[in-house]
């Protein structure tokens, strides 16, 4: 195939080609980024929370008196142990996706707080429950649940285990073992890390992942909040049992409907923004892709209607219909291509905007080539139709009114 | 002429229909996409108060011990902790000023059957209903006095008044938050104010925690020292510097869990109001109560805009789909500069007869005008197909999204626009076009 014809021809087109290869240049930059943070949002939400999220359901309930939470949580304890198909209940302050329970920051040295931890409190079989898996160090003892205090919102000291992702943080390239850490008077050592434990509010980043479970008993500020665990497949049955089960198990107290969730149902409602955001983009790629499609189809068909003389001479002095098919798609790839060659750059330049006002990170580099295979295919297969009408020119129009 | 110009485009896009039909779909898309964030951003970016807005400030003082606290934040943090909030409330030199702070409240009435209820209650003062301009149905709000006197009265939301009351005039009857039994003095209107400017701190606080600027207000309002009686132990702090004496009780307590709300109605007043907060923090730094002077104060919109509240994906939903427009652009200037210049010899039979550069040009963009008003009908339907799919999703605001008579009218002007921009070019060149050069070839 022979380049320099289109070339030539091309320039006689200057507005349209132009036209047609920004029109592929934004569609680049766009379909870019747009895919980029539907990969951001996807990955996002495979969050490692390091427990058992099919078995495991929480009930919260409000509006009950300090005084009678130990009472509360022996009755809604036993109540909702009694319910068919619960494996356990354990007195827990929040679970991964569950309301935010015990946000604080801690420090080494009593002065810096900048790394913010979720603080997780469970009764003894809480951590079995859950199904935390260690991965240095030793569980709580027995000995290590102890009550909280009156006023104090967590046991002041005590052995707790930390996520690894917090032990990175605050000893990167040490043993967290016997280490301490504060929390303005609260103090505590790790005895214990564990794989994986995502903090209850979902935020997102190195954050999310930074906990530590203090062993405590219930009672005090450890009420109101049941971890339910079952067999995965009753595990919605018991859920909606156990929310009935509260109304005669402590008639006064306030059932939190939205929080009192099985933890695969409280996933999918903490994305739901998220997945609501890459539906739109899905569509506007979808959009964005077709609409690129029609104006390619559009301009070739009209460049084929203008040039049936032309064709209809070239068949005539010997072009097969493959040379003039190969034409129309040589020509649309030189067009696609010099859009591509504009849109990443232009790629680049919204990523920079993007990464400036939305926290996104870098566009990995891979991305381009593949974006460019995809227009690249999408011109081949818009420009086809009029390629093949202009290959179907008979040779005899050659002779008609030159 | 410029009937016959109509005339001549209906002609000239009933030739060629498929390729009306793309430059049609093409705009309608994209329109679709651009006006359905455009709404969102619209209903998410509205004043809530117009009129009355240029007249709220929100003044802001330092209590932290450094300016470590402030995290995102380059100023103060973006509440009070309640003794500097209650000692510029009792000041009172502004033209109204209102305490508020948010709890959960447990709430029963001895007149309904149904359950005890875990309800917003927002504790504020007397001014916070004239100075918002909140609607009452029944009854009205408390008193001053009541502020002071610790009143155990409440007003209530049409929400609640519609569950507990069936709707019916409840001023006079009780309602027992918690353990405390308060008399209903007043009922409000529906009333959702669009972000709910008077709560949104939080929204990327310390904890990320907070709630929602798009919620609907809270259900029960109690005077600001009422509640804090009431609600004992249910109180929750924005950020703390050291550990509050019990868990839920914040009076006195290292923490910043209050808002200040002022209405200041000169330019006169509102520098006399910056000196005043600056002199407290001045005088506060002297007693050795505050470590920072720091102070500041924004207007209402000022103050939403510093609190980022509009969010991002709503924005950056809007900057792609405006993206996507541009596209659609790109493609229909192509697109008309097909159709233009295939019409050469017919363009040249015009011009010969005498038709001016200027009546080709006024005909092809009425063309493409016609083709942007057809695609702007498309758009408008495809924008409520669009509205109709945000109002889908969980998201605090969806049912706000609506769109309005202004989004109606910016629909077909940005139709239009769009299609007069796209037919400039083409035009431009259709005009140009030689008349001898097509006549020879006819």
């Amino acid at each position: 195939m022979h380049i320099r014809p289109i070339l030539v021809a091309l320039r006689k087109h200057k507005l349209a080609t132009f036209l047609i290869a920004m029109e592929i240049a934004l569609a680049c930059a766009v379909l870019c980024n747009a895919v980029f943070i539907i990969a951001n949002r996807l990955s996002a939400m495979h969050i490692v929370t390091g427990v058992d999220e099919a078995s495991l359901g929480e009930i919260v309930v409000t509006g009950f008196d300090p005084k009678e939470a130990s009472d509360l949580n022996a009755r809604m304890i036993a109540g909702l142990a009694a319910i068919p198909g619960v494996e356990s209940v354990h007195a827990i302050s929040s679970v991964p996706f569950g309301p935010q329970a015990g946000t604080a920051g801690v420090t080494l040295d009593h002065k810096n707080y900048g790394t913010v931890i979720d603080y997780y409190m469970g009764d003894p079989g809480t951590i079995k429950a859950l199904g935390l898996q260690l991965v240095a160090g030793s569980m709580p003892d027995t000995d290590d649940y102890q009550a909280i205090p009156d006023k104090a919102w967590l046991p002041p000291s005590a052995r707790v285990l930390v996520s690894r992702a917090l032990a990175d943080q605050l000893w990167p390239g040490e043993s967290p073992l016997g280490k301490m850490f504060w929390t303005g008077p609260y103090q505590y050592r790790v005895i214990g890390v564990v794989a994986n434990f995502m903090g209850a509010g979902a935020n997102g980043g190195g954050r999310a992942e930074w906990s530590a479970f203090v062993p405590a008993l219930p009672g005090g500020t450890l009420a109101g909040t049941y971890l339910i665990r079952a067999n995965p497949q009753d595990l919605e049955r018991v859920m909606t049992e156990a929310r009935n089960a509260v109304a005669t198990i402590a008639p006064h107290v306030v059932l939190d409907r939205e929080n009192s969730q099985s933890i695969p149902v409280l996933r999918s409602a903490n994305f739901a923004t998220d997945r609501a955001m890459a539906g739109m983009l899905i569509g506007v790629i979808v959009a964005l892709l077709g609409v690129t499609a029609l104006g390619i189809v559009g301009l070739a068909s009209f460049w084929v209607a203008q040039r049936r003389k032309q064709i209809g001479i070239r068949r005539a002095i010997g072009a097969t219909r493959g040379d003039i098919l190969r034409y129309f798609q040589t020509e649309n790839f030189l067009i696609v291509t010099l859009g591509i060659a504009i849109g990443m750059l232009l790629a680049f330049v919204l990523n920079a905007a993007l990464m400036k006002f939305y926290e996104l990170p870098h566009l990995p580099l891979y991305y381009l080539p593949v974006g460019a295979l995809a227009l690249w295919g999408l011109g081949q297969l818009a420009v086809l139709g009029p390629a093949l009408r202009a290959a179907a020119v008979p040779p005899v129009v050659a002779t008609r009114s030159v | 002429m410029f009937g016959y110009y109509l005339d001549l485009a209906l002609r000239s896009l009933k030739r060629n229909r498929v390729l009306t039909a793309l430059m049609v779909l093409a705009i309608a898309v994209g329109i679709g996409a651009s006006m359905t964030t455009l709404t969102v951003m619209h209903v998410l970016s509205g004043d809530p108060l117009p009129g009355r807005s240029a007249h709220l400030y929100y003044p802001q003082v330092d209590p932290t011990p450094d300016n470590s606290y402030y995290g995102h934040h380059k100023y103060p943090l973006p509440m009070m902790d309640d003794r500097s909030a209650v000692d510029l409330w009792n000041a009172h030199p502004a033209d109204r000023q209102a305490l508020v702070v948010d709890s959960a409240v447990k709430v029963r009435s001895p007149d309904s059957t149904l359950p005890p209820l875990m309800l917003g209650m927002t504790s504020t003062t007397a001014d916070f209903f004239p100075m918002f301009g909140v609607p009452f149905e029944y009854g009205g709000a408390w008193t001053p006095a009541d502020d002071v006197g610790r009143a155990r009265v409440a007003v209530i939301s049409s929400d609640l008044n519609a569950k507990l009351f069936g709707g019916r005039d409840s001023v006079g009857k009780t309602l027992r938050l918690k353990d405390s039994d308060v008399r209903i003095v007043g009922v409000l209107k529906p009333w959702r104010p669009t972000p709910r400017f008077y709560s949104v701190a939080g929204g990327i606080g310390a904890n990320g925690q907070g709630a929602d600027p798009y919620a609907k207000p809270e259900d029960v309002f109690t005077p600001y020292f009422s509640g804090l009686e009431i609600n004992n132990g249910n109180f929750q702090q924005y950020t703390c510097w050291g550990n509050p004496p019990a868990p839920g009780h914040l009076e006195n307590s290292p923490c910043v869990w209050v808002s200040l709300w002022v209405e200041l109605d000169s330019a006169a007043k509102v520098a006399a109001y910056r000196d005043f907060i600056a002199n407290y923090a001045q005088q506060q730094k002297a007693l050795g109560r505050f470590q920072q002077t720091d102070t500041r104060m924004l207007d209402l919109m000022g103050w939403l805009d510093a609190e980022h509240v509009i969010p991002s994906d709503a924005q950056l939903q809007m900057w792609l789909a405006f993206a996507f427009l541009a596209i659609c652009l790109f493609n229909t200037v192509g697109l008309l500069l097909a159709k233009f210049l295939r019409r050469g010899g017919e363009i040249g039979v015009r011009r010969a007869l005498g038709a001016s550069h200027r009546a080709v040009f006024a005909q092809c963009l009425t063309e493409a005008g016609l083709i942007g008003f057809i695609g702007g009908v498309g758009g408008w339907l495809l924008t409520l197909v669009g509205l109709w799919l945000v109002r889908r999703q969980q998201t605090p605001y969806s049912d706000l999204v609506h769109m309005d008579t202004a989004m109606f009218v910016t629909t077909f002007v940005l139709a239009i626009a769009v299609s007069l921009l796209a037919g400039t070019l083409p035009a431009l060149r259709a005009s140009r076009i030689a008349p001898a050069l097509q006549l020879k070839t006819l």
